[in-house]
């Protein structure tokens, strides 16, 4: 177990394209850190100069009180989860399982014991002579997992381990991810471009856009104070309202207060909004579109004057129906302010 | 699994248009084949006025004769020699292209160059470079005293058509190599490496395992190649000698049918290897169309 520490990390791939630009970033020993953001940010890339897959263009990477920049992949002592799981199809699973701990020369009786284990905490002792064309992807998923836990290396670092999986089996590996992390306390590096994934699983959040880290921190933290534009609309499902001043200011009237000089956006969560009347910017508009997702309803809402329409969530069923309309005020506290040239938050 | 039917118009038309096909494989093939086994098991005289049925007297004579037995282990000596040889190169330059990734084209396309050349051309390309009087290997030899002689000495007449053979070979056993370690995904390389492997422990026991259908499949058609495609080759360098000594099977169907106009045993010859081609087929059948398990 070791902290990873990378220092000034640059990625530029042959024909000169910067994929990574000046990457600081301390993970702590014990911790599970997820990268996400949209595709081709750089998240795989950034994991891969982890795992010494791809050279480091400039900068350093520690792991542990070791630079490992010219060290070999199997000298930084990791393991990772590839998002096709990159079994050996020519290995029975407890061989796939076994190839890692060989290849160090490990005792025949260390290795017995510990693929033994790995098979009883994931649940796949059934399996353990089945060929990996012979499981279910799940399965197959548990044998990636195995094959990274039997190793007992500093750091896991699985890049997208859950994108082949239905949508429910998704959702409980990634509990039991959660949990075998907690209890094997291994540094982790999880890459993702699920949000939902990212904000369950994280002990801290990176959050990459175009091979820069626009905001790290807890996605508690992530959600409720976003640091730019970009997070804003990243991190919450449905996304955060985005409003030039300007228009919201022309359609509020009396009801618009006096923003932080600067703030020439303002942004506020769906579940924010407060329908009826009460303190704050006053609107009303036309529900275009409900989508009843069940606990919630969301409300497309157009309002004159405002060119995107707005999304509101209602707690249980929608009281209204659509082409009606509904009068809601943004409260004042609720409201993000950025500022629309720097993308930064403005306080 | 689903193939889409065609619906011809007129019930004849689909044998009207594989006729020509079929008519070149029965005339070419299949008529001399069965000639071939008939008159295997039939005398003739020396000039062809008169046949007699003599059952399997060839083929029992032929299993007798020290020069056939002869000829059967130089064939398995030179088809085993060039097998592991072109098998050999093509899977190093193969594994060296693919590192390549992109500008590996033009290697891949000069690698492909012999595989075009005629087998008599080969042939004689590699006749002029061992040539012991002309040829520029010889003259390099020398400096290591080696007398090259290969009109004289058997055993370099041996060396010098398995080269030959193998050369021609090579890019075709290129092709399905790197075809084959390009299906190999490169996440596997990668995970072996991150597990502890270094690159050879990773080509033996991750690509490798990967490649045995390729590799059975190419083991099979390399051999048929050895065994028959080799005349043009073998007839443009050696001619079979010195005294016998690359005289293989094919060869000698030859050389006893037309030169030593004893076209009994020729053919007796003839089916014999037609026997092995059957063998060998059915085994890639068997095989490598179900796909190598692994
Ligand atoms: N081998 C390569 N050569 C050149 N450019 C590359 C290479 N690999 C990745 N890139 C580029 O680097 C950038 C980052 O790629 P990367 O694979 O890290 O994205 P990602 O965040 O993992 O995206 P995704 O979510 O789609 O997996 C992309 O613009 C990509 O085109
Ligand atoms: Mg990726």
């Amino acid at each position: 177990m070791a902290s990873i520490d990378l220092k000034g990390v640059r990625k530029v791939y042959p024909g000169n394209v910067t994929a990574i630009h000046s990457v600081d970033l301390s993970i702590e020993d014990g911790e599970l850190v997820v990268l996400v953001g949209p595709s081709g940010c750089g998240k795989s890339t950034l994991l891969r100069m982890i795992a010494g897959l791809e050279t480091i263009t400039d900068g350093t990477i520690s792991i542990g009180a070791d630079v490992v920049n010219n060290k070999e992949p199997a000298e930084r002592d990791i393991a990772m989860v590839f998002q096709n799981y990159a079994l050996y199809p020519h290995m029975s699973v407890r061989q796939n399982l076994e190839y890692g701990l060989k290849n160090r020369g490990t005792p025949r009786e260390e290795i017995d014991r510990r693929v033994a284990e790995a098979a009883r905490v994931l649940e796949i002792a059934p399996f353990l002579d089945r060929k990996p064309r012979q499981l279910s992807g799940g399965q197959r998923q548990r044998v990636a997992m195995g094959r990274a836990i039997v190793r007992q290396p500093k750091a896991f670092l699985f890049d997208e381990p859950l994108s082949n999986l239905d949508a429910k089996l998704r959702g409980q590996m990634r509990i039991e991810i959660r949990r075998l992390q907690r209890s094997l306390k291994t540094t982790s590096v999880y890459v993702t471009h699920d949000q939902l994934e990212a904000m369950t699983l994280a002990d801290r959040l990176v959050v990459m856009n175009g091979g820069r880290i626009e905001q790290v921190g807890k996605p508690i933290e992530l959600y409720d104070r976003p640091a730019s534009l970009f997070v804003a609309g990243f991190i919450g499902s449905p996304p955060m309202n985005l409003l030039p001043v300007e228009t919201l200011a022309a359609v509020a009237g009396a009801t618009m207060p006096t923003l932080t000089p600067g703030a020439d956006i303002v942004g506020i969560r769906p579940d924010q909004v407060v329908l009826g009347g009460g303190d704050g910017i006053a609107l009303s508009g036309t529900v275009e579109l409900i989508e009843p997702v069940g606990g919630e309803s969301h409300l497309y809402v157009r309002v004159e004057g405002i060119e995107q329409a707005l999304i509101l969530v209602q707690q249980g069923r929608a009281n209204v129906g659509e082409a009606e309309r509904i009068d809601f005020v943004l409260p004042i506290q609720a409201l993000h302010g950025f500022n629309r040239e720097s993308g930064r938050r403005v306080e | 699994m689903d193939t889409k039917r065609t619906v011809f118009p007129s019930q004849g038309l689909p044998y009207l248009l594989v006729a020509p096909q079929l008519i070149i494989t029965l005339i070419f093939f299949i008529w001399p084949a069965g000639q071939a086994v008939k008159s295997s098991f039939e005398r003739e005289d020396p000039f062809g006025l008169s046949t007699s049925f003599v059952g399997l007297m060839h083929y029992g004579r032929l299993f007798q004769d020290p020069a056939y037995l002869a000829s059967m282990g130089r064939t398995a000596l030179f088809a085993l020699a060039v097998t592991v040889i072109s098998m050999g190169l093509a899977l190093v330059l193969a594994t060296a292209v693919n590192r390549l990734i992109r500008s590996g084209t033009a290697y891949s396309t000069l690698l492909l160059w012999p595989y075009a050349v005629s087998p008599v051309v080969a042939g004689i390309l590699w006749w002029f470079i061992f040539n012991s009087t002309t040829g520029i290997l010889p003259y390099v030899l020398e400096f290591f005293g080696v007398d090259w002689n290969h009109q004289l000495n058997g055993g370099q007449a041996m060396i010098l058509i398995i080269i030959a053979a193998s050369w021609k070979q090579i890019s075709y056993n290129f092709l399905f190599f790197l075809a084959g370690l390009q299906s190999v995904p490169q996440s596997l390389n990668e995970a072996a490496a991150i597990d502890g492997a270094g690159p050879f422990k990773r080509f033996w026991t991750i690509v490798f395992p990967l490649l045995s259908p390729t590799t059975f499949f190419l083991m099979i058609v390399n051999l048929n190649y050895t065994m028959f495609d080799t005349f043009g080759v073998i007839d443009a360098t050696t001619a079979g000698g010195p005294n016998q000594a690359t005289n293989t099977l094919v060869y000698k169907v030859y050389s006893d049918g037309y030169i030593g106009l004893n076209l009994g045993s020729s053919s007796a010859q003839s089916v014999i290897l037609m026997l092995f081609v059957i063998v060998l087929t059915v085994i890639q059948f068997r095989y490598v169309e179900r796909r190598v398990q692994y």
